[in-house]
């Protein structure tokens, strides 16, 4: 079979597979090999026999006139943080045990009912506490561009599998970015859902009231596809679909440490969109600035609660970053984590304020391009800051407020690494976020 | 506790455990629990009660 189908997206891979043009069998099969022949470590484990079992079952079922929609036949991967039935659920960790889950978390069940091929489970930060992707029991996972680069994480092998042309659609978690990260270093789609909206049941929490499951794919398209199949709930309304509207630009805090490349390509995405005719007026988040501070006493106090069993019994099995960042959310003293859950009610607040009037607000994903693996900080001009805490500027504020953010590609540096350009829509109206994000695409594609 | 003597507290605990590592993040981790503390929007019980922002719902 030609490989000719590997990148495309699922929207257009979709009418060829229920018109029996192209074989879900012979489509599993060549995506397995390449995965199994891949030098990038996107995957922790690979689930030959099953998936081709499944990828029969679709291909007999779709023959019969039973085509179940568009994720019928279309080989997908899992972060390894959810269970998958009969692969261990590893959170790339020393820690965890190797043994096969007997079932599916419900959202990748959701999956399988609608038809998708589940290839395997998808390498990761371990515990998705770490915004790299380099700190895993299974080894660094690597950026498809540069193999000297990280792709970014946490959901690092989910993005890479995408990117790569090895699964059609990933599904990873997002509790500070680790969804949008990815993507937007990997030049992909990563939705983060309103919080709330896809049960995060059957996945290793790492800080449960931020956490949220989200698809990385190659368009918005196919990020719909994905996350109608999985999310709990009934559809959202759709006020119309946009081809133009308002975008709120919130500058302030968000746009004073960018690296230059990744300033100058999102201006220029940014221009090119109010060349379309979308309004872009500037709109600041107030109190944005406390967004890091709020975030940190969050994630770290949840986390060493998850974790405490593991610090007391296994410490020595987390690798040396991850552990040293949950012992130290147990410090984190109760007074404070009351002060930054007030913090969050006050930016949700804020973020609420900031969209109204506003189709969406639109600022980067990512603060800098896929970078050297083994960095450690980032130097935006005289400022000179840690590379988790760069990472996680711009994506985390939505975790802790709950609103739906989307990032899309918006160009490459002069490097040919991509830009994602990050979209943040009301709560509860995800859908009309995706209408907004597949306009924009049509202009920034 | 003030951070100050929070910051003490923990240092003296963590080498007690032998995370001498987890100094230099304790001594960041003091500077942003006193950003936290000194946000104009933090309740006070020498002010007067205020309602929180709302989560609930959308705009």
């Amino acid at each position: 079979m030609s490989d000719a189908w590997n990148h495309r997206q699922i929207r257009e891979l979709a009418p060829a597979l229920a018109g029996g043009e192209v074989s879900p069998v012979a489509l599993t099969e060549q995506l397995l090999a390449r995965a199994a022949a891949s030098p990038l470590n996107a995957f922790t484990t690979l689930l030959p026999e099953q998936a081709l079992a499944e990828a029969e079952t679709a291909a007999r079922e779709i023959a019969d006139g039973h085509y179940r929609g568009p994720l019928h036949g279309i080989p997908v991967s899992v972060k390894d943080l959810f269970r998958v039935a009969g692969a261990p659920t590893t959170a790339a960790s020393a820690l965890t045990a190797r043994t096969p889950s007997p079932d599916d978390a419900p959202v990748v069940a959701k999956l399988r009912a609608a038809g998708a091929v589940v290839l395997g489970t998808c390498n990761l930060h371990e515990f998705a506490f770490g915004t790299t992707g380099e700190d895993s029991a299974f080894g660094p996972t690597l950026h498809p561009l540069d193999t000297k680069r990280s792709p970014g994480g946490s959901s690092s092998g989910s993005a890479v599998s995408v990117a790569a042309g090895l699964a059609f659609a990933s599904l990873g978690t997002d509790t500070g970015g680790s969804v949008r990260i990815p993507a937007a270093a990997c030049g992909l789609v990563g939705l983060k859902p309103t919080a709330g909206e896809i049960t995060c049941a059957g996945v290793i929490p790492l800080a449960p009231s931020l956490d949220h499951v989200g698809p990385l794919t190659r368009s918005v398209a196919d990020a719909r596809i994905v996350y109608h199949a999985i999310r709990d709930k009934s559809p959202s309304p759709i006020l119309g679909k946009p081809t133009t509207g308002r975008l709120g630009c919130p500058r302030p805090y968000f746009f004073d440490l960018l690296d230059t490349s990744v300033r100058v390509v999102t201006e220029q995405a940014l221009t090119r969109l109010t060349d379309a005719g979308w309004l872009v007026t500037d709109t600041p988040i107030a109190h944005a600035a406390d967004t890091a501070v709020v975030c940190l006493h969050l994630v770290l106090a949840e986390a060493a609660a998850m974790h405490a069993e593991g610090l007391e019994h296994q410490p020595e099995d987390y690798t040396q970053g991850v552990r040293l960042r949950l012992e130290l959310g147990r410090y984190i003293q109760a007074e404070d984590y009351v002060r930054a859950e007030r913090g969050r009610q006050v930016l949700t607040a804020a973020v609420d304020a900031a969209l109204k009037g506003q189709s969406a607000l639109a600022l980067p994903a990512l603060a800098i391009p896929a970078h050297r693996l083994g960095t450690e900080a980032v130097d935006f001009g005289a400022t000179r800051e840690p590379l988790r805490n760069a990472m996680l500027r711009l994506t985390q504020l939505f975790n802790a407020t709950g609103h739906p953010a989307v990032s899309i590609p918006c160009g490459t540096t002069p490097d040919g690494l991509p830009v994602g350009l990050q979209l943040v829509g009301r709560r509860h109206q995800t859908d009309q976020l995706l209408a907004v994000a597949e306009a924009c695409e049509a202009v920034l594609g | 506790m003030t951070v100050d003597e929070w910051l003490s507290a923990a240092e003296t605990d963590a080498q007690r455990r032998r995370l001498e590592d987890l100094t230099p993040l304790l001594r960041a981790l003091a500077k942003a629990t006193a950003t936290l503390r000194a946000a104009e929007w933090n309740q006070r019980a020498a002010g007067v009660h205020e309602d929180p922002p709302s989560r609930a719902g959308s705009q």
